[in-house]
Order: C-alpha cells, then sequence, then structure tokens
C-alpha cells in the first residue's frame, strides 16, 4: 500500500483541485484522505454518503465545581495560559484558553475540578458519488488537537484501503507547517507540492520542504498558475532541481479550476481530452515506486 | 484598536488584504501591522528594506537534572500531553509536546525538572513609509503556533502602546492558532472567494467568531469566479458584507511580485476606502 501525501504550505493554490482530479484518475484504486480537517472542502465534489460516523474524542478541559470551591484562587495564580477568572465573584475556565494540563486539578485543595474528555470533532467514512472511498472529518469550532485528528483520518483510511485491498492512499493535507501537516507526513511515501509563482508561495514551498525533508520522503511539485509570473516560475524550478523535488507539471491559469469548483466536479469532469493526460502523467510520477 | 484579518480557507487573500489595507491606513494614523500566520509568514516579501531588529523569543520547557532526582515518577503521571518518558533510571523529555504548563516542574517533589528556555521562533520589525510591521516566524519543526502567536502579540502591544490601528494577519483555519490570533481582536474581518469551497470554509469561520463573540464583517475577494451564491448565505446568516474585490489578474500579478496593489488598482483601492470607513466608525465607539 502506498501513500501519497499532496501539500502546499501555502493555501489556495490549487491543491484541493489537484487532489480531486488525481482521485479521479485512480477512482478504481485508492482509498481517499481528506487531512484538511480545519478547511475539509473534498466532500464538496464528491458528495459522500456519511456512510459511518464515530465522534472524535481528544484531550480535557477543566470545569469547577462552584458547590465544592471555595474560590482560594490557587488554581487561577497557578495556570499559565490566564484560562481561570473570577466572574460575579466564583472561579470559572473559560474553555478556550484551557490548554488541559490537569495542573489545576493536581492543585486544588477542595478538589472542586474534574477534568471531562473533550469531544472535539467527528471521523466519517464515506462512499462517493464516484465509487470510491472517503475517509474525512470536521474538526469542532476551535478544537485543539487537529494533528492527532488528522492522525486519525489516517489510520481510518489505511483500514479501509487494506478491507478493500487498494493499492493507494492519496492524502489531501493540511496548510502550514505546524501540528496537522507533521501528522499528514508521518508514514507517507510520497510527496506532491501544489504551488504557484508567487515569492508567498515559493517562501512557504521552502519552508514546508524544509521539514518535508526531515523526513526523508521523495517529493514532486506540480507548478499551478505557472504563467501568472514567469520570473518566479523559474525561480521554483530552480529551487526544485536545486533539491532534488522532480516537477511533475506546470500548468498555465486556467478558468476550468473555478468552474470545477463552483459546479461540484473534478477538472477532467469539466474537460476530460484536456485534463485527463495532465493528470495521468502526474499520478504515474506520484505513484511509482522510487528504488 | 486590533483588527484581525483571518479566513477559512488558504489563499484567499488575507495578505494581501492586511498589507495593503494598513500600509493605507498608515498615511492617516498610526498604524502596525503583525504578521501572525507564524506557520507561513509572507507579509514581509512586501517590505523591501532589509529588518531593522530580529528578536528570537523564547518559552520555558522542563529540563531534567538527574543528580537532584528520585525516581519517582510524579512527572510522568502529571503530564497530560506525554512529554515526559521514564525509560529504565532516566527520565526523558519530549519538548515537541510540552504545552509548558509548568506542572511537572512545580510538582516534582525533588526539583529535579528547572524550566529552561527553548527557541520558539523570531519576531522581526520592518518599516514601510509610516507603516510599522512585525512579522512572527515559528522555528521549523515546532508543532504548536500559538505560544508564539499569544507572545508576539503582548510584545507588540508593549513596545508599540501609541498605535491607533493594529492589523493582524492571521493564520487560516477555524484550529488553535486561528483561535490564538483572534480572541484579542475588537474586530475580525473574514476574507472568502465566491467559490463553493470558500463559501463552506467561511461558514466554518463564521461560526467560531460567533462562538469567540465577536464583532465581524466579510470581504469577498476574487469577485465575478463564482456565482453570487455567497451573497444569499450572507443574507441568511446575517453577516456584514464590508467589500467585494473584483478578480482582477493584475492583482495576482502584483501579488506574486510582492508588490503593493491599491496604488495601481482602483477598484481595489475604492474597497479600501469603504473597509476603513467601516473600521474608523468603529474606533470612534471605542
Amino acid at each position: 500500500m502506498r501513500e501519497i501525501v499532496v501539500i502546499s504550505g501555502k493555501g489556495g493554490t490549487g491543491k484541493t483541485s489537484v487532489v480531486s482530479a488525481l482521485a479521479y484518475v485512480a477512482q478504481k484504486n485508492l482509498v481517499l484522505a481528506d487531512c484538511d480537517v480545519d478547511a475539509a472542502d473534498l466532500h464538496l465534489i464528491f458528495e459522500p454518503d456519511l456512510a459511518e460516523t464515530e465522534d472524535f474524542f481528544s484531550g480535557v478541559k477543566a470545569v469547577i465545581d462552584p458547590a465544592s470551591c471555595t474560590n482560594c484562587g490557587i488554581c487561577a495564580s497557578h495556570c499559565r495560559f490566564d484560562a481561570i477568572r473570577v466572574e460575579s465573584g466564583q472561579h470559572k475556565v473559560m474553555s478556550l484558553d484551557c490548554e488541559g494540563c490537569g495542573y489545576c486539578y493536581e492543585l486544588c485543595p477542595t478538589q472542586a475540578i474534574s477534568l471531562p474528555q473533550q469531544l472535539v470533532g467527528q471521523c466519517y467514512r464515506s462512499r462517493t458519488r464516484m465509487g470510491f472511498s472517503l475517509v474525512h472529518a470536521k474538526l469542532g469550532i476551535g478544537a485543539d488537537n487537529s494533528g492527532k485528528l488528522v492522525a486519525r483520518v489516517k489510520d481510518l483510511a489505511r483500514k479501509q484501503a487494506k478491507t478493500e485491498k487498494q493499492d493507494f492512499i492519496l492524502i489531501d493535507g493540511s496548510p502550514g507547517i505546524g501540528c496537522p501537516v507533521i501528522a499528514s507526513l508521518s508514514g507517507a511515501d510520497q510527496v506532491l507540492f501544489v504551488t504557484e509563482p508567487s515569492l508567498s508561495a515559493l517562501s512557504d514551498l521552502k519552508r514546508v520542504w524544509e521539514l518535508t525533508d526531515k523526513f526523508q520522503i521523495p517529493a514532486q511539485c506540480v507548478i499551478n498558475k505557472a504563467d501568472i509570473n514567469p520570473a518566479v516560475t523559474e525561480e521554483i524550478k530552480l529551487f526544485l532541481a536545486s533539491q532534488g523535488i522532480a516537477l511533475a507539471a506546470e500548468i498555465p491559469y486556467d478558468g476550468d479550476f473555478h468552474t470545477a469548483i463552483a459546479e461540484g466536479k473534478s477538472l477532467i469532469e469539466i474537460n476530460q481530452s484536456k485534463w485527463s493526460p495532465v493528470f495521468e502523467n502526474i499520478w504515474t510520477a506520484c505513484s511509482q515506486e522510487k528504488s | 484598536m486590533k483588527i484581525a484579518i483571518a479566513s477559512g480557507k488558504g489563499g484567499t487573500g488575507k495578505t494581501s488584504l492586511a498589507v495593503n489595507l494598513a500600509h493605507k491606513a498608515s498615511a492617516l494614523y498610526p498604524s502596525l501591522l503583525l504578521d501572525l500566520d507564524v506557520e507561513e509568514p509572507n507579509g514581509s516579501i512586501f517590505f523591501p528594506t532589509p529588518a531593522l531588529e530580529h528578536k528570537t523569543l523564547y518559552r520555558k520547557v522542563p529540563v531534567w537534572n538527574r543528580e537532584a532526582c528520585t525516581l519517582c515518577g510524579a512527572c510522568v503521571s502529571t503530564c497530560r500531553y506525554n512529554s515526559l518518558v521514564k525509560i529504565m533510571d532516566q527520565i526523558l523529555v519530549l519538548p515537541e509536546l510540552c504545552h509548558a504548563c509548568y506542572a511537572c516542574s512545580e510538582l516534582c517533589p525533588a526539583q529535579a525538572l528547572p524550566m529552561q528556555d527553548e527557541e520558539l521562533g523570531s519576531l522581526s520589525s520592518f518599516r514601510l513609509e509610516a507603516l510599522d510591521f512585525m512579522e512572527a516566524k515559528l522555528r521549523i519543526g515546532l508543532q504548536q503556533a500559538t505560544p508564539l502567536i499569544a507572545q508576539s502579540l503582548e510584545l507588540v502591544q508593549k513596545s508599540h502602546s501609541q498605535k491607533d490601528f493594529y492589523f493582524l494577519d492571521c493564520p487560516p483555519g477555524t484550529s488553535c492558532p486561528m483561535i490564538a490570533a483572534t480572541k484579542t481582536a475588537d474586530y475580525v474581518i473574514l476574507i472568502t472567494e465566491p467559490s463553493r469551497f470558500g463559501i463552506w470554509d467561511l461558514s466554518l469561520a463564521v461560526e467560531t467568531m460567533r462562538e469567540l463573540g465577536k464583532d465581524f464583517g466579510v470581504v469577498v475577494n476574487r469577485w465575478g469566479t463564482a456565482g453570487e451564491g455567497i451573497l444569499d448565505y450572507l443574507k441568511k446568516e446575517h453577516v456584514e458584507l464590508l467589500a467585494t474585490i473584483r478578480d482582477d489578474r493584475r492583482v495576482a500579478e502584483l501579488y506574486s511580485k510582492g508588490s503593493l496593489i491599491y496604488d495601481k488598482v482602483p477598484a481595489f483601492d475604492a474597497a479600501l476606502e469603504t473597509i476603513l470607513t467601516k473600521l474608523r466608525s468603529l474606533s470612534c465607539g471605542k
């Protein structure tokens, strides 16, 4: 089984459009996982049936029981996250600020603090309109631990791929370089970057590459909207060459990207003869085992 | 007044809006722009001059003192992030999992886990004409962005206490880094695009702002690239539309070069003017 992760560093470069098109190309042979759990959008293209839902619990948050609290203030003075405040004479935990470290729970002289588990999101396993399986998730508002949810989505995708005897797991990763991206990358066999020729995207690509390089995963790159700024496109190509990242494709700016999202389709369904060869090539580049 | 510029979806034009709006505002009002997209900060691309100052920011993490330790294991059972592990006669600290809550350090009966500095990242300051700009950048490999965001916000307000407007360029998404960047703001501008992806991700950001009890409005960027479904959404949710910015290849080209936009594209400038008028009226009420 081979795991291919698509990431971009910067948002808005066309990552999800590329993932949708690759999923279309490889539909008979894959399980798709949406690990952009903060802003998951693949369900808008593939109309999943939400066949199975599982609650995702992670971490704890402190709760003060006013009946046994003496308002001594020890909890508030030790909280490094400034999450305990006094409201009309009563100490209270500001849930959004609480990081669930449990220090207050350890210190409370009257055991007035409990640490209930937090329901932070939902994971889904779905059948898509094209027939293949999609594992996706919705993170609760302001929830912590998106990295753990990413790990859970990947776990479920691996199980599903095993059950269905599929050869590939295609993963739509998250933006940035923090915990959800690190969780997306762990265990991957191939990374595909989707970038665009802007100085911002290049700077983001360099940072996310520095992270990816630590994992020693072979990498390919798609330059989307390549004609927006040919000079930066050349700069990106030089960077890719210097780092040993293969250039999988250069795609000019194309209105089909907007049309596809508006119609809830993959690019290939918008114009088969134009897009099918492009993404067949990218898929071939990503799906082959490197020696 | 602190104005956060945020979005659910990435790549909708947060940094373009933040840099141009802050630069335009700074011509009239003392303003500062703080880039809190610490994982992938890009604001400095628009500031051609080198940084005036670089500051390294730190946080505290526990360090094991072998001589003092009695191997009682209290730290391991206290830590809820599994960042302390006992292996044979050693305590191993995994700083990448640590949230710097101090529980293990302060509850250790032998004081064997003193807290020491660990590098979080940097805070650099720039200036472009009247605009002060600070960029916070996370050290690569660190998992948590929130401590750097919180510290940068605090430092900037101390070092530049006399500004009328603090513009905050926030991280994308709706999870902890975005919350940390927006939670102290007086007003939040959510920028989106009219696509289905844009509307869906915006709906998550709107829910988040409501949860936080924030006053906010929406700017629709790349207007004309998709239908008008976004307007139906805003109406249904009673969300204020601050401005629409028409899709224009020139904007993408200018942005790609790291150039200011509003002085070259009049329609973009007009949208900023509308937003600034709104912000001015809000700041009068403060």
